[in-house]
């Protein structure tokens, strides 16, 4: 790739990055940290990359350490920022209520 | 597969961590969101399995399958059975310090990707591959390590009070010169023993970086440490052409720095005072003789009498409340006093717990309405019209201190001003200082009463207490 396309991609990004989290309510500041931290785990694609090209022992042992690093940090963020968010879900309880005193009112027409 | 494909691919992947942070940043799309983010990770991890980046003097791109593939999958599932079930086992209380050390094996990880492939150029390596390799190994250590010491921190396998030492500035000084030093020595003479060096020096960096940070401050680290491993995703990306890593690392990094410098704001911190706070501040006086100052504390029937007669309460929660496990216990007297037709409203600060937004996280989980939450602006102006304050494991976010004591670790802090309500309860393990360490003038206050014990079980005998009345 010749250096100005991977400039323009890297401004670009820098500005994206800017203005997607511009306005984010504290309640979200955890969560999002936790998401972005487990978008950098696809450094996992290029830890593959560098296991595929090893030469040697020393090369391969150095990128599986660095793939299970990785999946660590991509799997693991994912499913503890989806941990994370499964607490704002919309009350549980008020709506199965709602929908029982919905059941019981059409119940109740008929 | 075509190089073609792989590319939009990957163009695809990067599109959707866009899509993520942007979901991620509202709460109604949040965990679409972040859903969105990981169907882009797996569908860029599943491509490079059918098409493989061209190694050594380009021309080594070969077709499937890819070398070492046993091998990657095993390591791939070692770290699956690692990773899913500690993010799946942790404790609410544990998830701080669990993103910390997701943050500092992804920084690990790219160091270690950017020392094989300067292993593998070897003497091919341009220039500006080597500047960036240098960047990677050098930013991925200190986040590798920083992120141990912020986890640490937060597990208490250590103190949480800043660590300063005699000459301690000039100490990291020294050691950033030296990792600078190394670096150039790195580019101009190529070869593995100076990346060792580097790398190790990195690594104490990192170490001599975090220490000073006092415990309060840890979640503004952790998320500078994590905009420094989205950095050093981009320069891997540089090195192993691969645009994916170019944007999601450079949208980390950016994204990263933003948040960084949102929580600052919402602590009333600067990020520089952060960092390097420990160093300026003066050291305390007259901690010490407060000690043997007498506190008034109270029985669970007192609080009761004193929440029966109220006509308006705030609830102020903190990591005391997390770590008793006390949220559904608290929605229960709250709904209590509400019956009795007490206005209740919860006091959240936006740090209070270890992390921003832990409270309302807690509170979500016990299912309390949305709209008793009150954020710091909005419920502070009406504590003059409060009887009484409840700060249940909580400290440093009520402590006077933050606007009354300049050069304290915590000063500048908007607090909750809960010394204007009529009448103050602290439920607390003990009369160990908070989180950042500071002694709280407000426990001596007369119009102050202490209930000792765990939160859980003293709102407990609260709730029934209050229910006999």
């Amino acid at each position: 790739m010749d250096a100005m396309a991977i400039t323009s991609i890297f401004v670009l990004s820098v500005f994206v990055g800017f203005e997607v989290v511009s306005k984010v309510s504290s309640t979200l500041h955890t969560p999002l940290m936790s998401g972005a931290n487990a978008i950098h785990g696809v450094i996992l694609v290029g830890a593959i990359i560098v296991a595929d090209h090893s030469e040697n022992n020393l090369e391969l042992g150095l990128s599986l350490a660095a793939i299970v690093l990785a999946t660590i940090n991509m799997v693991g963020g994912f499913v503890v920022t989806d941990r994370m968010l499964e607490m704002f879900k919309p009350k549980k309880d008020a709506s199965a209520a709602a929908k029982k005193e919905d059941e019981a009112a059409k119940g109740g027409q008929k | 597969m075509s190089s073609t494909w792989y590319s939009l691919i990957g163009l695809a992947s990067g599109v959707a961590f866009i899509l993520a942070l942007k979901g991620l940043s509202h709460p109604k799309t949040a965990r679409r969101g972040n859903l969105i983010g990981a169907a882009g990770a797996t569908v860029a991890t599943l491509s490079v399995f059918l098409y493989v980046t061209p190694g050594k003097d380009g021309a080594e791109a070969h077709s499937l399958p890819i070398h070492n593939l046993g091998w990657i999958l095993g390591a791939i599932a070692l770290g699956l059975i690692v990773g899913v079930p500690a993010a799946r086992k942790v404790e609410m209380t544990q998830m701080p310090q669990l993103v910390a050390l997701f943050n500092g094996v992804g920084g690990g990880a790219a160091a270690l990707v950017a020392i094989v492939e300067y292993l593998n150029l070897g003497d091919t390596a341009t220039t500006a591959e080597v500047i960036f390799t240098v960047f990677t190994v050098v930013v991925g250590c200190v986040s590798f390590s920083g992120s141990i010491i912020t986890f640490m921190k937060l597990q208490e396998l250590m103190t949480t009070r800043p660590v300063v030492f005699p000459g301690g500035r000039f100490v990291i000084a020294g050691t950033l010169v030296a990792v600078l030093g190394v670096s150039v020595w790195v580019v101009v003479a190529l070869g593995t023993t100076p990346l060792l060096v580097l790398a190790l020096l990195s690594l104490l960096f990192g170490i001599l970086f975090v220490l000073p940070v006092g415990g309060a401050d840890v979640p503004i680290v952790i998320s500078l440490l994590n905009a420094f491993t989205g950095l050093t995703v981009a320069a891997s990306g540089y090195v192993l052409s691969s645009t994916l890593l170019i944007i999601a690392g450079t949208l980390v990094g950016a994204s990263g720095t933003i948040l960084t410098r949102l929580m600052a704001e919402a602590m009333g911190r600067s990020l520089f005072g952060t960092l390097f706070g420990a160093f300026t501040a003066k050291p305390q006086a007259a901690t010490g003789a407060a000690e043997e100052r007498p506190v008034r504390s109270g029985s669970p029937d007192d609080v009761a009498i004193l929440l029966n007669y109220a006509r308006r309460v705030v609830i102020v929660p903190g990591f005391g409340l997390a770590v008793a496990q006390a949220q559904h216990t608290v929605r229960e007297l709250a709904d209590l006093m509400i019956s009795k037709g007490i206005d209740v409203a919860y006091g959240i600060h936006p740090v209070a717990g270890r992390m921003p937004g832990h409270m309302n996280v807690l509170l979500a989980e016990a299912n309390v309405p949305y709209d008793q939450l009150a954020e710091m602006d909005e419920v502070n102006p009406t504590f003059g019209q409060t009887d009484v304050a409840i700060v249940i494991g909580a400290n440093d976010v009520v402590n006077p201190a933050a606007q009354t004591t300049p050069g304290c670790p915590i000063y500048g802090m908007p607090i909750l001003e809960v010394s204007n309500a009529g009448n103050i309860i602290f439920l607390k393990r003990s009369m160990r200082p908070g989180f950042a360490g500071i002694e709280n003038e407000l426990l001596y206050d007369p119009k102050t009463m202490l209930l000792f014990g765990d939160a859980k079980a003293s709102l407990t005998k609260v709730v029934s207490a209050l229910k006999a009345l």
